[in-house]
């Protein structure tokens, strides 16, 4: 467990998982359609931590959007995020008090220039231990060459089942655009 | 499911020196990840380039912890990316790893996420941004102001592809 804990731990900011450690499990890449959602289901329970690493845009009418995450098409009041965040002149902390979805940030949004997505990566931790609330933590931001944020935060999925399907959508805007890309992968315990 | 999270090279230092380069780093996966692990010969912070391009086409916004005061920057139009408080390098060991998102596209400008952290000092993460379309396909990692890394120090590259 410890040696998947630094894995989990590197690969959001430590040092390097170790070969053999960490799968690629799905990936998506938003077409020209653009989407409104993104959705990993059937999330095999075998291993110990789950990474979702997403560079991003919306189309919400501002130059910064995000994510909402949701569990297991679990869109009841079970979800707690917290952050702190800095946007080039002030650090500051906030929270998504209890709702019906986790925020994760920064992605760009459409008044950004059109080849500038944000990045997030982002850790579930346990995501199939039924004693646990699920935990997860990211780190994320964009820069905008003269605007931008960066954002480290954690979330809370207050029920005890075993994930098996994670959904992310624009917090703001309604669709996900063109070359966006989320992409889980499994870490083994 | 495909096993990735692989290591492209390493380089442990054996006399002081003030940059590594990684290059011909292949196109194959889609993200990238540099961890650095050492020290600095004089209190000077990292920085890095990629492909050669010493342009002012970086830029960055970062937020920093000394243990007593949580603070934000950016710097626009800069000619390198840091992940590390300007003016706070110290000759302690400290970490520092960077996910290159995307690398190997052809169609966004690449943003970069990053966390230096000094236990004795400070933390510090940062996005960055170069605006290039453009593969990388080399990584200079260095000292500001001429600073050397300090022997011992060790800075692996990683590959992730996703599936």
């Amino acid at each position: 467990m410890i040696g998947s804990l630094i894995g989990i731990i590197a690969s959001s900011g430590g040092a390097a998982a170790s070969a053999g450690d960490y799968e690629s499990i799905a990936t998506t890449v938003v077409g020209s359609g653009g989407a409104s959602s993104v959705t990993f289901s059937s999330i095999p329970s075998t291993y110990k931590h789950l990474q979702v690493r997403i560079i991003g845009k919306t189309d919400r009418a501002l130059n910064r959007d995000g994510a909402k995450v949701t569990f297991n098409g679990d869109t009841s009041t079970s979800y707690v995020s917290h952050y702190l965040y800095g946007d080039g002149a002030t650090a500051a902390a906030g929270y998504d008090s209890i709702t019906t979805w986790s925020g994760i940030y920064r992605l760009s949004g459409n008044t950004s220039a059109s080849n500038i997505y944000g990045s997030i990566v982002y850790d579930i931790l346990d995501y199939a231990d039924t004693n646990k609330n699920t935990t997860g933590r990211y780190v994320g931001g964009v820069d905008l060459n003269g605007a931008g944020e960066i954002y480290f935060g954690s979330t809370l999925f207050i029920k005890t089942n075993a994930i098996s399907s994670i959904s992310f959508a624009p917090v703001v805007g309604s669709n996900f655009l063109q070359y966006s890309s989320f992409a889980l992968y499994g870490i083994k315990g | 499911m495909p096993s990735t999270y692989t290591p492209i090279a390493t380089t442990t230092i054996g006399t002081a020196t003030n940059s590594v380069t990684f290059s011909s780093i292949p196109s194959t996966y889609t993200d990238l990840v540099l961890v650095f692990n050492g020290k600095m010969v004089t209190a000077e912070v990292l920085l890095v380039q990629v492909n050669s391009d010493t342009g002012s086409n970086y830029s960055l916004t970062r937020i920093n912890g000394n243990g007593t005061t949580a603070v934000s920057d950016r710097a626009s139009g800069i000619t390198y990316m840091s992940f590390s408080w300007a003016g706070t390098g110290k000759t302690d060991q400290f970490t520092e790893i960077i996910h290159f998102m995307n690398y190997s596209n052809t169609t966004t400008y690449k943003t970069v996420l990053g966390r230096t952290a000094n236990a004795s000092y400070e933390v510090t993460q940062g996005v960055n941004l170069w605006r290039s379309t453009s593969a990388i396909n080399t990584i200079k990692i260095y000292g500001n102001s001429s600073g050397n890394i300090a022997v011992g120090s060790v800075v692996t590259l990683y590959g992730i592809k996703a599936a």
